[in-house]
């Protein structure tokens, strides 16, 4: 089963629970199997899987309570504030470790974390991952720019944060 | 376009998903603008860093199992003998499916690695000092190497080229020391990477063949115990005669 690991991390990473991310695999591999006729030859498997397990989590308890909140957060559609001068030494970003990356990633909304996941983890191409999530390849493109940009702004305040500790 | 503009897509261009009639005013646009430079390389950065945070999680052995055993392991009670032929043409499908992603990863992991190049070339070019050794000179480049890398190479006469050398730098694949060479033909950048044939240094390399990754052309064989990467935006035509040019020195 080659994709069971990409699709735990996934469910993992959605729904930040061992027994729910669990369950989503399975519901998502007896959903395969069960609606296999429905998968046409040619299109791409792996996010047909991928909108499966999604899916599954969007009808989830925790996904339907997630969701929600996102799309509160989502309607501040505010402009990206302008880069922020840097020198190149303080964006290369080499202090961070895994664990704050890990946190930041955790905190994003789930609207921004699954289509980093997919791109970033994954390596979807932009049309993968709007199949996978049913969202036009524009509404990925923006969701990407802006998640990149939340987690980098997320680290440079715990950067400060901890910078005030010291 | 102002900064802004471009600033929308630079997340696009560190996915190599920028459309291709845009790609090259966008290229420009980067070696112009040291603030725009900036935030590709800082998103290349934190794309590379979330790539290796994101893989996180596996599933335990017992649950792997569990479910495999539900959805292959165990056939129903009683199976119509009509339903045989249609039920071991799915399970077939599903075989020569998941062989297929199996054949199909290979090849992206083989892609991912060789995509480290393209990282490193784009973060080079990204630099506002792409080379320590600013060169034309090759009498002047590969001496500054000797004592910084544990090997030595030849680098090409560029006379009667459109070739020209713009320096060189020690660069790191997997902890591995190697030479970066800079070469410019008419306003493209060409990078040459130069590393020891070992097998630690884990990238696999196209034998001699061009290959497209992330919208650049790259082309790399192994050679007398070094291991050659020649990557850039030039056309094949271009690629080649530059890796024939390193070829011909290395054999001098």
């Amino acid at each position: 089963m080659p994709l069971f690991d990409s699709l735990y991390n996934f469910a993992m990473w959605l729904a930040r629970n061992r027994d729910e991310a669990e369950d989503l695999v399975q519901e998502t591999y007896a959903k395969a199997l069960k609606g296999f006729s429905s998968f046409q030859p040619g299109t791409n498997f792996r996010a047909w899987m991928f909108r499966i397990l999604r899916n599954a989590f969007l009808n989830s308890r925790t996904g339907l309570k997630m969701s929600h909140s996102a799309h509160l957060e989502l309607e501040d559609d505010s402009p990206l504030m302008p880069v922020a001068e840097h020198t190149p030494e303080s964006i290369l970003l080499r202090q961070i470790n895994h664990e704050a990356l890990y946190r930041a990633i955790e905190q994003l909304p789930i609207v921004f974390r699954e289509v980093l996941i997919l791109r970033d983890v994954e390596e979807m191409n932009y049309q993968e991952v709007a199949e996978a999530l049913s969202i036009p390849i524009g509404t990925v493109m923006s969701r990407l720019s802006r998640a990149r940009r939340l987690l980098r702004d997320m680290l440079q305040d715990r950067g400060k944060e901890s910078k005030h500790v010291v | 376009m102002s900064c802004e503009r471009w600033e929308e897509k630079i997340s696009a261009y560190i996915d190599s998903e920028v459309p291709a009639d845009e790609i090259d005013a966008l290229d420009a646009h980067l070696q112009s603008c040291a603030h725009c430079a900036t935030e590709a390389f800082a998103q290349l950065k934190m794309k590379q860093l979330v790539s290796n945070t994101g893989k996180r999680y596996l599933p335990s052995r017992e649950f792997r199992e569990k479910v495999r055993r539900k959805t292959f392991g165990r056939a129903p009670a009683r199976v119509a003998w009509r339903w045989w032929p249609a039920a071991a043409l799915a399970v077939a499908m599903l075989i020569a499916i998941f062989i297929g992603i199996d054949y199909r990863r290979a090849l992206i992991e083989s892609d991912r690695k060789l995509a480290e190049i393209a990282d490193l070339h784009v973060t080079a070019l990204a630099s506002a000092a792409p080379v320590d050794v600013v060169s034309s000179d090759r009498h002047t480049v590969k001496p500054w190497f000797e004592g910084r890398i544990p090997f030595s190479f030849n680098l090409p006469e560029l006379q009667n080229t459109q070739f020209i050398l713009l320096g060189g730098r020690v660069t790191y694949v997997n902890q591995l020391p190697g030479a970066h060479l800079l070469y410019q033909i008419r306003k493209h950048r060409i990078s040459v990477y130069i590393f020891q044939d070992r097998p630690e240094l884990g990238l696999p390399h196209t034998d001699g063949k061009v290959i497209n990754t992330k919208s650049f052309h790259l082309e790399s064989w192994a050679d007398a115990g070094l291991r050659y990467y020649v990557i850039g935006d030039v056309g094949s035509e271009d690629l080649e005669s530059l890796c024939h040019l390193l070829r011909s020195a290395a054999r001098s």
